[in-house]
Order: structure tokens, then C-alpha cells, then sequence
């Protein structure tokens, strides 16, 4: 389909590749609203802070590698282990997978654009601050020290009068606003700006996996920052919400913070199924086994991961009826993401299987992600729960849940779209010892935790006595650690190596049937020369050699084809938005107001100042005469029209 | 791999029926989970293997109606073995959640940062016993736990026993119990609590249903006067330092309520909540900084000349 003499006239192709470029220069870079430029930046901010939260994770296993160890006091033992938790969840496990979608979505859908660019780079800019915050809080002795999940009422001003809590609350809201703004715009991209003929039942499934987890975020948020809302407002005003003095309830937050908290583990884990179907059915070489059940599949999981927050409560003395019900939803849900296990099995028994190092992490996903499944199902059931919930058992569990359902696919995903993105190649040879050294230290690390849990470790505990006989299985675990972290070198040594001195890759080096291959690597500004049309699942594959392409969209011109929900038949054409500074002096405003508001509820008021200045500038609107966009619906909601060329050309 | 501690304080070495339930759903669940792990990896395998191998030599493609069968019954397998687990799960529940005794030994149980207060209830209130930090079962009886909290949540966790109830300030949550064998254990704050959560374990005594009346009763007696004059100095350095505004000495002017009660603070075995062994020199230095052993907890230093600590800790080590 994308056959070399289908390329338009140069002329044509480099004013088109003009149109679409982020401006180049110091200034320019703050400006950028490619989804590739700020996919890119969201990949490796987050990776960044995946090595941070693994540092913190590596001083915890030193601390805790023998009894009554002195090396962490408690006090910074407390703030490193609600560090690592909190950067986790919201600074690496949740960006990295919307940093993908970022980036590949647009492709897969045969998209020129992300839709809604500013406020995807203004997202960027609010992970970043929020990130930089927290860790300037770590450095000023300011770190979080209630957990993650920062219970009340520990987490009031009564028992943590520092700032320590409010850095916490006021992160959440940096890292949401980011989250609830970038699923925004992957819901729009995959409905309204798919390639002609990518019917929803065309989907890729790793776009159906975005596209759900998206959905997810919208509906799992506004709970938790309700609740830390919630939670600022009673330490910087003084309202009661759980103030147990003044009629304030210390359960409420629980209730609040599960709603969100259960989702969010799918919010990391359904992308990761995302990226191991995409894996697998190109390394089978043939279509997903099982399209609609996967996809049911994810849906389903979705609607029922909203039905599980209270197994995280177990222990809190609800009613037994009650807690039933969340058992029987809790260990339901084992059987969506067991139909997908099967479909992929499926897939590589009737595939055309090789092994390549993509495909290593997948079936190393396979092997630790079903022991932290059966687990789960373990922790369902409520009298079990209350023995083994806040042990190491959990601890042990839910890491073998996130790193196998949700890192062992991303560096599976970092191996199979390295090339793509930078267009070189990362080392086979060195690939395979990362992923042997990965492996081995992840086991040695959190297998033993089952152990310790069982026999009775609580988790964040900074230290503990000899005579309980936990020192040899805690040295085993830290000793694994040490492992995993030659491993995770090895994998960053190897990824800086390979941007200068890969092996060049080929357009589509492994063979794939999804667009993103479709164009070269790494892709141009405008994404596809000529946009494409797909006729089947697996366009690469299935289109026919004469599969038409869409033409008469502008060159001179951000021009998009819009398409329709259900069928994706073309709707309207629409200009997209110039890159801008704004976003960036937006989210400068907003984490002045963020940061201020943390000090004096003035904060809020006067901060709002700046934000407001700022939303101006961002949504000044352009006149026709300058470029800008007539007044919506009257102009260019029309399609493309090849015999009547606009000013400036069209492909 | 577990060495002398793995007894009193583990999930696998039940001493009550409630944990004896637990672990036997523990038991099911863990062969279970295990005959499925290898089932799925084992197909995992198989399909590997026959992906590579079609690769290589060209295998004929089953046909998906065979396939669509396959994946059918794996899913029906999986939805009657979770279902399975779903029924043992609520009929263990059951079984633990409560005992409806009326013969029940009732104990209300108080978390604070970072100490156990416990109380065993009596018709009578004078007949009541208060306590900390070490908590005394009869065997072959129910206890019922009354548990709350006066500052942040705690969890109560004795594994051998029963399994955990969070400490919810606002809220008494009861849960049921019975231990059917004598022994010491151990139990341990689960829900972070601050600074000092890893300190914060519970000494449990079950032993005859005589021997633990017989301890109820000394604990219902007020602390014992001073023997001799080395012990009388001590009383007085305790009663006029600043330790009376937070610790109560039965049959002293001390009433302090808001830290452990001391009246017979010889009797148990440790000293901040399991952080030290109750011996004289660990007592002595606890009372001069207990913010070496446990910093962050809520007692101050206590800088008195070496002679007056001594003096107070022979007076608190006659108090058994």
C-alpha cells in the first residue's frame, strides 16, 4: 500500500513535513505538540522515575536486609517507602502506559495527529512539575511519610503536622489533571480520527486496551481527588470530612480512595494485556485468536474492576453479607482475564511462533503474572485476606500483578518499538541477559515475600527483630533486588548505546500487521505521507496491494480527516492547532497555584490569577486572515475534495 | 529457611480454630492454585512449542473450531474451580466470623501510637482488669476482641489465633476467637500507624482456664506496697517525677491514662510494646531515654541521677 512511488511530488511531501514540525531551538522546545515529541518525553520522564522509585526501592531492601538494621532511622524509612509507592503508581506506572498510547495510538489508527495536542503537552509539562515537586519535597525533608495511600486519620494535621501530607494530597492533583487530560484525548483520537475503514470492530487491541483504560481513568479520578480534596480542605481550612472528633468519618477516605485505588491497578495492568496481545499475534504471525472475547474481555474487566475497592477493606469489620458480595466480584474477575490468558495460548499454538527478545518478556509475563493472578484470587476470599492483607504476602502479590502484567509488557514493548521510535535496533545479545537477570532477581526478590508474609511480617515495618527468624529470607529478597538493579542497567546502558549506535531498523523490521509500521522509522512529522486506509484487522497483512489512500487534505495546513465513531467513514476535515508556548506557561500557573495552595487557601485565589492570564493566551483565538480557523461548523466541515485544490496544495 | 521465631507469630502454626479454618482454606487454595499454575504454564509451553515447530517444519493449522472448543473449556474449567473456591471461602468465613457464646471472655482492646491498652470487661467494675501490651486467654473458651482506637487506625493481628481487625478510631468492631492450645505468641500492629508502627506488637498467653483466673485475679489487685526502704525511695522518685501524669499505679496516687498502666509491669515479659525484654538494665535505660530504643515515641527522656532510676526500677520490678 505505502509502495515508494505512491509518495507524493517532493515539493508536496517537504511543505507537508513543514506544516507538521515542532519549531526547532531552546524556545521551540517548550513549544512542541507532536504526540511523537511529547509521547517520547513522557516515555523517558517516566522511565526516569521508574529508576528513581527503584533506587528508593533498593535503599528499602538494604534497610530491611537484616534485623534491628540502623542504616534508614524510621522517620526517613517512612518517607521512602510512601516515595516509592506514590512515584510507582502515579509518576511511572500510569505515564509510561499513557506515554505509549501517546505515542502509538495516533500511529495505529493512521492518524496525522493526537487529538487535542496542546492539552496533551500541557499534561507533559504537569507530570514533570508534579514530579520535580515531589522530589524537591524528598530533598527538603518534605517527602510523603503516610503510604501511598495516605489513611486518615494519620494523615490529618493532628498526628502529621508537617507539609509532608499535603505534598502527597497536592501531587495526586498534578498527576491526575495530566491523566484525566491525556484520556481525554485517547478516547477522541481512537473515536474520531481513525484511518477510513477502521471499523471499531477493526480496532487493534492494543487500541481497544488504551481505549478502555482511558474510559477507566475518567470514572476512577474524580474519586481520589475528591478524596484528597477532601483530605487538604480538613488540614488547610479545618472541615471535618474525616475528622473523627467532629463527626468526621476515618472510614469515608478508605471508601473514596479504593474506588479509585482497585481501578487503578487495571488502569496500569489492561494496557499491559494491551501490549502482550499486540506481541504475541506478531510473533504467532497471525491474527488474535479470539478478537471479540479479548476485547469483551477488557471491557468486562473494567466494568468490574469498579466492583472490587472494599477486598482492600477486609479487615476493616464491614458486614459479612456485604464483604460477600466483594468476594465473589473479586474472584470473578479472574475469569475475563483468564479468557485472554487462553485466547494467547490460542494464538502461539496455531501460530507461526519465533522467539525473539519481545517475545521473551512476554512469556516471562505469563509465568510471573499467573502466580500473582492465583494469588489475588487467594486474597478474595475474606478469611484468608484478613491472615495475610498489609503482610509481605501482599506486598509479594501485587508486585508480582504490576511488574509481571505490567513491566514485563513494557520492556517486552521498549524491545519492539525501540526501532520504530528511534529507528535503530537494541542489542539481541544484551537483550537476553537483561531479561535472564530481570527475571531470576525479580523471583528471588519478592518470591520469599509469600514466605515472610506467612509467617507473620507486616508490611512497612522499618525493621524487626532477630528472633523472628525473618534475616535469611529478607537478605535472599534484597540480594535479588540487587539483581533486578544490574539488570535494569544493563537494559538503560544498552538503550543510550543503541541511539547512536544501533543496528538501523527497517520500516517494519519483525513482519508486523498494525499501521504504525506502515511508515518509516521513526515516523515523519506527519506521521503517514499519504494517510492510509485499512480493510482488515491487520492492515500490513490483510490490505490488498490496490488499497486507495486518502487524498485532499491540505499540505500548508495542520488538516485532519475526521471520521465516525462506529465505521470511521470520513466526516469532516478539521485544522488542528499550531504548536504554542501556552501549555507550558499554563502548567507553570497552575503548579504555582498547586504548590501556593499548599501554604494558605489564598493560594488558590491568587494562583487562579495566572492560570486564567494563561488559558487566555492558550485559546486566543486566530482570525481566518492569520491562518486561523473559521467560525466552527460553518467551514471545513466538509471531506476532502481531490479536483478542487485549495490554496497551497493538497495530497 | 525460618528459624525459632517462625512459631509464635505465623499464619502456618495455628493455635485457635479460627486460624486452624484459615489455614486449611490456606491449604486448598495453595494446592489448587498450584495444579493451575502448571496447567497454564504447561500449555503456555506446549503451544511454544508447536508455534516454533510449524515455524521450522510447516505443522498443520488446527482448525479454530477445535481451537474455539479449547478455549471454551478452559473457561468453563475456570469458572466451576472459582466457584469452588467461591463456597469454601464463605464456609470458612462462617466458621471464623463468630462464636455466639455466652460463657465469652470479653476483652475491649485500644490501639494508641504506639502501645496496646486492653481491658478485660466484668459485670462488676471493680472487678474489671486493666492492662497493656500483654493479653492472657484462657484455652477450650470464646473471647470475644472489642477493638477501637484512640488516635490513628492499628490493626490487631495475633496469626496463631484469628486473623486481623483494623483498629478504627470512631468505630468498635468485635471479632471472635478460640485458642485451643497453651503457649506464648505474638502479634503485631498490620495497618501503618507512624513513626513507630514496626514497634508495636502484643505478647499472648493462653493457658488453663485456672491458670488464667488466677492471673485475672492478681491483676485486679493494686500495685503491691514497697518491701524495703531502697523500694520506698523509688516509689517516691516515680510519684514525684513527672511519670504519674501519664501512668496509673493502682493503690498510688498515679493515674495517668494515657500510657500503659503499670501496676503490674513486672509480670510482662517485654517493655514498649515487644521492643525490649523486661529485664532491670533494659527498663533502666528505657526509663533514662526510651527514645533510643523506639524514637519517635510519645515518653519523654527522663534525665534523673543514675541512683533515683535505679531506685525506680526496683520499685517497678516488685509491681508483679
Amino acid at each position: 500500500m505505502m509502495r515508494r512511488t505512491d509518495f507524493p511530488s517532493d515539493g508536496q511531501l517537504e511543505q507537508l513535513e513543514q506544516t507538521w514540525a515542532d519549531p526547532s531551538g531552546v524556545y521551540g522546545w517548550f513549544m512542541h505538540v507532536d504526540h511523537k515529541s511529547i509521547g517520547r518525553r513522557y516515555l523517558v520522564t517516566a522511565f526516569a522515575f521508574f529508576l528513581i522509585g527503584g533506587v528508593l526501592a533498593a535503599l528499602m531492601r538494604l534497610q530491611l536486609s537484616r534485623p534491628d538494621n540502623t542504616f534508614l532511622d524510621p522517620d526517613l524509612y517512612n518517607q521512602i517507602f510512601s516515595t516509592h509507592g506514590t512515584t510507582m503508581m502515579f509518576l511511572f506506572a500510569v505515564p509510561v502506559m499513557q506515554g505509549l498510547g501517546i505515542y502509538f495510538v495516533p500511529l495505529m489508527v493512521g492518524a496525522r495527529s493526537i487529538a487535542f495536542p496542546r492539552l496533551v503537552a500541557f499534561s507533559y509539562w504537569m507530570l514533570l512539575f508534579g514530579g520535580i515537586f515531589l522530589y524537591a519535597s524528598f530533598l527538603l525533608n518534605a517527602a510523603p511519610d503516610v503510604g501511598w495511600f495516605s489513611y486518615p486519620p494519620l494523615a490529618e494535621s493532628l498526628y502529621t503536622p508537617s507539609k509532608r501530607a499535603d505534598v502527597w494530597a497536592q501531587l495526586i492533583t498534578f498527576t491526575e489533571v495530566g491523566s484525566l487530560a491525556v484520556a481525554v484525548s485517547l478516547i477522541t483520537t481512537t473515536l474520531k480520527l481513525r484511518a477510513p475503514g477502521m471499523t471499531l470492530n477493526r480496532l487493534p487491541i492494543f487500541v481497544w486496551a488504551q481505549l478502555v483504560t482511558s474510559f477507566m481513568v475518567l470514572f476512577a479520578m474524580p474519586a481520589v481527588m475528591l478524596a484528597s480534596t477532601a483530605l487538604i480542605l480538613d488540614r488547610l481550612v479545618g472541615t471535618h470530612f474525616f475528622d473523627v472528633e467532629h463527626a468526621g468519618d476515618a472510614l469515608l477516605w478508605q471508601h473514596l480512595f479504593w474506588f479509585f485505588g482497585h481501578p487503578e491497578v487495571y488502569i496500569i495492568f489492561i494496557p499491559g494485556t494491551g501490549i502482550v496481545s499486540t506481541i504475541i499475534s506478531t510473533f504467532s504471525q497471525r491474527r488474535m485468536f479470539g478478537y471479540l472475547a479479548v476485547v469483551l474481555s477488557l471491557v468486562s474487566t473494567a466494568f468490574m474492576g469498579f466492583g472490587l475497592w472494599v477486598h482492600h477493606m477486609f479487615a476493616t469489620g464491614l458486614p459479612q453479607l456485604g464483604e460477600s458480595f466483594f468476594t465473589a466480584a473479586s474472584i470473578i474477575i479472574a475469569v475475563p482475564t483468564g479468557t485472554q490468558i487462553f485466547c494467547w495460548i490460542a494464538t502461539m499454538w496455531s501460530g507461526r511462533v519465533t522467539v525473539r527478545i519481545p517475545m521473551l518478556w512476554i512469556l516471562g509475563f505469563f509465568a510471573i503474572f499467573v502466580v500473582g493472578g492465583l494469588t489475588g484470587v487467594m486474597l478474595a476470599a475474606v478469611p484468608l485476606n484478613t491472615q495475610v492483607h498489609d503482610t509481605f504476602f501482599v506486598v509479594a502479590h501485587f508486585h508480582y500483578v504490576l511488574i509481571g502484567g505490567a513491566v514485563f509488557p513494557l520492556f517486552a514493548a521498549f524491545y519492539y518499538w525501540y526501532p520504530k521510535i528511534v529507528g535503530r535496533c537494541l542489542s539481541d545479545r544484551i537483550g537476553a541477559s537483561v531479561f535472564g537477570l530481570f527475571f531470576v532477581g525479580f523471583n528471588l526478590t519478592f518470591f520469599p515475600m509469600h514466605v515472610l508474609g506467612l509467617h507473620g511480617m507486616p508490611r512497612r515495618v522499618y525493621t524487626y527483630p532477630a528472633a523472628m527468624g525473618w534475616g535469611n529470607l529478607n537478605l535472599l529478597a534484597s540480594v535479588g533486588a540487587a539483581v533486578m538493579a544490574c539488570a535494569v542497567l544493563l537494559f538503560v546502558v544498552d538503550a543510550i548505546r543503541a541511539l547512536v549506535a544501533g543496528t538501523v531498523a527497517a520500516d517494519n523490521p519483525w513482519n508486523a500487521g498494525t499501521l504504525e509500521w506502515a511508515t518509516t522509522s521513526p515516523p515523519p512529522n506527519s506521521n503517514f505521507p499519504r494517510l492510509p486506509t485499512v480493510s482488515g484487522r491487520e492492515p500490513l497483512w490483510e490490505n490488498p496491494p490496490n488499497q486507495p489512500v486518502v487524498v485532499g487534505l491540505r499540505t500548508d495546513a495542520r488538516d485532519v480527516l475526521v471520521t465516525h465513531v462506529l465505521d470511521a467513514e470520513p466526516d469532516h476535515r478539521l485544522l488542528f492547532p499550531e504548536p504554542s508556548v501556552w501549555p507550558f506557561l499554563t502548567a507553570i500557573a497552575a503548579t504555582i497555584l498547586f504548590i501556593w495552595s499548599i501554604f494558605t487557601p489564598w493560594g488558590v485565589v491568587y494562583g487562579a490569577i495566572p492560570v486564567f492570564v494563561t488559558m487566555v493566551g492558550w485559546f486566543w483565538p486566530k482570525s481566518a486572515q492569520e491562518g486561523g480557523t473559521p467560525l466552527w461548523p460553518f467551514a471545513h466541515r466538509t471531506l476532502p475534495r481531490p479536483n478542487e485544490a485549495p490554496a497551497g496544495g493538497v495530497i | 529457611m525460618m528459624s525459632s521465631g517462625d512459631a509464635i507469630q505465623s499464619v502456618l502454626t495455628p493455635a485457635g480454630t479460627q486460624a486452624s479454618s484459615i489455614h486449611h482454606l490456606w491449604l486448598l487454595m495453595l494446592w489448587v492454585m498450584t495444579v493451575v499454575f502448571i496447567l497454564t504454564l504447561g500449555s503456555t509451553a506446549v503451544a511454544l512449542m508447536r508455534g516454533t515447530r510449524r515455524t521450522r517444519t510447516g505443522l498443520a493449522t488446527p482448525s479454530p473450531r477445535a481451537m474455539t472448543w479449547s478455549v471454551a473449556t478452559a473457561v468453563t474449567l475456570t469458572v466451576c474451580v472459582l466457584m469452588g473456591l467461591l463456597i469454601a471461602s464463605l464456609w470458612t468465613g462462617r466458621a471464623t466470623a463468630s462464636l455466639r457464646a455466652d460463657s465469652a471472655v470479653a476483652v475491649n482492646v485500644t490501639g494508641h501510637q504506639w502501645w496496646w491498652e486492653i481491658e478485660y470487661e466484668d459485670a462488676v467494675p471493680s472487678r474489671r482488669v486493666r492492662t497493656a501490651n500483654e493479653l492472657h486467654l484462657p484455652i477450650n473458651r470464646p473471647v470475644v476482641i472489642k477493638v477501637t482506637s484512640r488516635d490513628v487506625i492499628h490493626s490487631f493481628w495475633v496469626p496463631s489465633l484469628q486473623g486481623k481487625r483494623d483498629l478504627i478510631p470512631g468505630y468498635t468492631t468485635a471479632i471472635w476467637l478460640q485458642a485451643d492450645r497453651p503457649g506464648r505468641f505474638r502479634g503485631q500492629c498490620a495497618e501503618f500507624c507512624g513513626l513507630q508502627h514496626a514497634h508495636m506488637a502484643v505478647d499472648v498467653i493462653t493457658e488453663s482456664e485456672h491458670e488464667f483466673e488466677g492471673w485475672l485475679d492478681t491483676m485486679r489487685q493494686p500495685g503491691r506496697d514497697p518491701p524495703g526502704p531502697a523500694e520506698q525511695r523509688g516509689r517516691d522518685v516515680f510519684l514525684h517525677a513527672r511519670c504519674p501524669g501519664c501512668h496509673a499505679i493502682r493503690g498510688t496516687e498515679a493515674a495517668g491514662q494515657i500510657a500503659p498502666d503499670l501496676t503490674h509491669i513486672a509480670s510482662r515479659s517485654t517493655l514498649g510494646a515487644g521492643t525490649l525484654a523486661n529485664t532491670p538494665d533494659n527498663l533502666a535505660a528505657w526509663i533514662q531515654d526510651p527514645q533510643h530504643a523506639k524514637p519517635g515515641n510519645q515518653m519523654p527522656p527522663n534525665p534523673l541521677p543514675t541512683e533515683d532510676v535505679h531506685a525506680v526500677v526496683a520499685y517497678l520490678d516488685t509491681l508483679r
